[in-house]
């Protein structure tokens, strides 16, 4: 399954400043894992402990994908997957 | 250093004030490059908490894509304290993630003086910036010349 994913600025670094970049996958979890091997480091910036990093949303098209499975999340042939960082913070 | 326009100062102050007690949150867009703040987008934050914010992750997908196809940036990323000073607490430090983006903080812990102040946080590392308030950015040092002006 080719998916065309979108990297945000903070981790361009990790794919020769390009904004956006082809991965294979059936899920989440296997299209970063696709992508890790090709831009070596992503995975870390975008899965901690096992789970989606906090401070990251990942979308397939227009989904949330905390709210479609996580990592599990399925992803079809020609879907689009965003990654955008999260941006959230507090007085603490 | 930031220059910002006087009508997005008073816009992200009236919106922290109205959303006091809770943080409030949003983004000031403007031309990719251009390090000029036009467009005010005042953001949802999806954990309506005094002491806590987030973007709504639907919304936030919208209005990046948005700026994506308009060729903007987020220039200003702002939010407000409403019982602390208006500096970045260790949360805003571990989240921010926009290399390019002022950091805004607004403080409303006074009901009657704000306290706005704007900072880069790049690698963790926070660096206060002075914040120049100008009527317009015709007159203004921003951005390059080859970039109009919408201000």
């Amino acid at each position: 399954m080719a998916v065309k994913v979108s990297i945000p600025t903070i981790l361009r670094s990790h794919t020769d400043g390009q904004k956006s970049v082809q991965a294979d996958g059936g899920t989440v979890a296997e299209v970063i894992n696709d992508l890790d091997s090709r831009h070596s480091g992503l995975k870390d910036r975008l899965v901690k402990d096992g789970g989606l990093h906090r401070f990251v949303n990942v979308y397939v098209n227009d989904e949330d994908v905390r709210f479609v499975g996580g990592l599990e999340a399925t992803v079809s042939d020609g879907d689009s997957l965003t990654i955008l960082p999260a941006v959230a913070g507090g007085m603490r | 250093m930031l220059v910002i326009r006087r009508d997005l100062v008073d816009a992200m102050v009236a919106h922290a004030r109205r959303d006091h007690p809770d943080e409030a949150c949003g983004v000031v867009a403007g031309p990719e490059g251009s390090d000029r703040p036009e467009r005010m987008i005042e953001m949802i934050n999806a954990e309506r908490s005094p002491t806590f914010y987030r973007f709504d992750s639907t919304e936030q997908l919208q209005v990046w894509r948005a700026m994506d196809a308009a060729d903007e940036e987020p220039v200003v990323i702002y939010h407000s304290h409403t019982a602390t000073e208006a500096y970045p607490s260790r949360t805003d430090v571990s989240y921010a993630s926009e290399p390019n983006a002022h950091y805004v903080l607004v403080s409303t812990r006074d009901p009657h003086e704000y306290e706005l102040r704007s900072y880069r946080i790049v690698d963790g590392v926070v660096t206060e910036e002075p914040v120049e308030v100008v009527e317009s950015y015709m007159f203004a040092h921003t951005g390059g010349d080859d970039i109009p002006d919408l201000g």
